[in-house]
């Protein structure tokens, strides 16, 4: 089901139906006088998607539908309650092998959101950079840790002389670039960037983003991008992977989603984004609330929101189809009804 | 370091600015000095028997007839010079009171730190833990420590042993205020992003907690610990005036003030006098300092 109709390159990381479940019961002695079960939030449930080596895969969705958790289930900080992650062909998600896969987890690295958050406020800017070096060894001495630190901080726009200095004296652009300096400094060859932009100042945003283009080309990077900001997608990304409530609704080229969407979710993004060409299209905001996740809609999460639900979406849950290369979990899109 | 080069200038800066904290900080330096300098700068050793003449005993303060000038603040029931005891029992009162507060700080900066960042059972247990002995008395739990200890040791190593005992005892009373500040702010720590991303690089737990966590948690704890200096050093105090603290051959102030209480109605107030004004300006101005220290770093107030 995973592949079907895909082409391309091979796949550099492959989740299969990864679920991650969160225990959100109250204390142990509260629920036994409360008579209260214990209360799981599904804050994943079966996703499966592809990353093809040299892409941008871009996840998008609102808030608290599980895009940073997918991020952080992949770079192993959190351990999958379900399904499979591989990476280069290689099984990364199991306990058991954790030792095994550590060489495989030090070639992917991750961008962080918060650039305020991100640095350790007590370190200088060069051995945050240099930890990664450090750790995993790739340096033999002082003197070449110093210059590869060096020729990082110039890869992202600073100068060398700014690793004597804290992170507080940077704003946040600079910050998230010592971020970016850092991911780098592994030579990673797979970056998962959890809204690195959404922090920062929309001019800052565009140069941000810039760079990690730029960067990308020249290292040969493979991004996984989660965002809730349609325009930087537009911008960065090959494929997006759209979702709701802990699962995937649409796969597609970034081209084709924007272009044609399918899912009625993606649909409802897409009308509420302004567009800067000032074309008088009506924009539709975006209608209903995202429900609670401890208890999702029956059938297709979507239903209570959606335009073209029927008797069978609020029953039976719509897995994701392909057709051609675009993928959609829609009943409506696989009767054809819209 | 790091705290230096982070709050130096400010920190100076609102040292300067508080009368305050110059003036606690020159009697702290002063008690500190004569403590520290005490075989120096003392008149007398008060301990050396050859130094001392019974005849001498009683003598009042300088300015009080019929003294002698060369004991200041008068002599004991011995003959021991008043202002040489003072600054010799000063040294056991700091000396106890800071090691004291270095072990509680150490005890209860690992705690915390396990505590906040591992969580789960070990957590559970060293705060419920923390919170029966928060139940007691700090004071009541000295005297526990310090009396199993000399039932639990042999007699005659009472005097060696005493003061790291002692140490002990009033060390144990205090670890809990810095296992729950550390696990408080190693609990908000963890979960922020720099600490995440030192575990997608790979670092070991051991490495996160001493490298990244721990330089964050220890601005609350440098604080505590100032204060907890005086509270030390009271608590030493008590316990030496209630007879279980330091052995008598080596008097804190604490025993100091206990000997001379016993003459205080027979007039010789003198002897109970200075040692008790010497022990509250040197709490007072650690406490007031730890105070000073409290406000300067704490970056709300300002």
């Amino acid at each position: 089901m995973l592949s079907r109709g895909e082409q391309g390159p091979p796949p550099l990381l492959t989740l299969e139906d990864v679920g991650r479940a969160f225990d959100v019961s109250r204390p142990w002695l509260n629920r036994v006088i409360e008579g209260t079960p214990r209360q799981l939030l599904h804050a994943v449930d079966g996703v499966s998607f592809e990353v093809r080596k040299g892409e941008t895969f871009a996840l998008v969705g609102e808030s608290g539908c599980g895009k940073s958790t997918i991020a952080r289930l992949i770079v192993g900080l959190y351990a999958p309650s379900r399904g499979r992650i591989e990476f280069d062909g290689v099984r990364i998600s199991d306990p058991e092998t954790r030792v095994a896969t550590a060489k495989l987890r030090r070639r992917m690295q991750m961008i962080f959101q918060d650039p305020y958050a991100s640095l350790n406020p007590r370190w200088r800017v060069r051995d945050i950079v240099a930890e990664p070096i450090r750790v995993l060894g790739l340096a033999a001495d002082q003197a070449e840790i110093t210059s590869r630190v060096g020729v990082l901080l110039k890869q992202v726009g600073l100068a060398p002389e700014d690793g004597d200095k804290y992170p507080h004296e940077f704003s946040g652009g600079q910050r998230q670039r010592i971020s970016i300096a850092r991911a780098l400094s592994g030579s990673p060859d797979f970056l998962v960037c959890d809204e690195p932009t959404s922090a920062l100042d929309v001019s800052v945003q565009a140069q941000i983003l810039n760079l990690m283009t730029e960067l990308q080309s020249r290292l040969g990077l493979t991004y996984l991008f989660i965002s809730h900001n349609l325009a930087v997608v537009s911008h960065v990304a090959d494929r997006i992977g759209v979702m709701y409530l802990g699962r995937l609704v649409e796969i597609a080229d970034a081209e084709e989603l924007f272009a044609r969407p399918k899912h009625p979710y993606t649909r409802m993004l897409l009308d509420a984004v302004p567009d800067l060409e000032m074309s008088g299209r009506q924009r539709t905001p975006v209608a209903g609330e995202v429900p609670n996740p401890l208890s999702p809609p029956t059938g297709c999460a979507f239903h209570p929101r959606c335009p073209q639900a029927n008797e069978r979406c609020k029953t039976e849950r719509p897995n994701l189809i392909w057709r051609a290369e675009v993928a959609s979990a829609c009943h409506a899109v696989e009767e054809n009804r819209i | 370091m790091n705290l230096r080069a982070l709050w130096g200038h400010d920190v100076t800066y609102s040292f300067r600015r508080s009368p305050v904290a110059v003036g606690a900080a020159m009697m702290t330096v002063v008690c500190i000095g004569g403590a520290l300098l005490a075989p120096w700068l003392a008149p007398q050793n008060p301990f050396d028997p050859s130094a001392l003449d019974l005849n001498q005993a009683f003598m009042p303060p300088a300015w009080v007839a019929p003294a002698e000038a060369r004991y200041l603040l008068g002599t004991d029931d011995q003959g021991r010079d008043i202002l040489s005891t003072i600054m010799y029992g000063a040294r056991i009162s700091l000396g106890v009171g800071v090691a004291a507060v270095l072990f509680a700080l150490v005890l209860g900066v690992t705690l915390g730190l396990l505590s906040g960042y591992l969580g789960g059972r070990l957590d559970a247990f060293i705060m419920r833990v923390a919170d029966i002995q928060l139940s007691f008395p700090a004071i009541l739990i000295a005297l526990l420590v310090d009396g199993v200890a000399r039932v639990a040791l042999p007699a005659d190593s009472h005097g060696e042993i005493a003061i790291p005992v002692l140490i002990f005892a009033i060390g144990i009373s205090g670890w809990v205020q810095y296992a729950r500040t550390v696990r408080g702010s190693t609990l908000v720590e963890k979960n922020k992003e720099y600490v995440q991303a030192a575990r997608v690089i790979g670092r070991s737990p051991l490495a996160i907690m001493l490298r990244h966590v721990l330089p964050n948690v220890m601005g609350p704890v440098l604080v505590i610990g100032t204060i907890h200096i005086a509270t030390a050093i009271i608590t030493e105090a008590t316990l030496s005036f209630l007879g279980v603290g330091v052995p008598p051959t080596r008097p804190s102030l604490g025993t100091l003030i206990r000997i001379g209480n016993e003459f205080l109605l027979s007039g010789e107030w003198w002897i109970t006098l200075f040692p008790g004004i010497a022990l509250v300006t040197l709490v007072l101005s650690v406490n007031l300092l730890g105070d000073w220290l409290r406000d300067a770093l704490n970056p709300r107030l300002r």
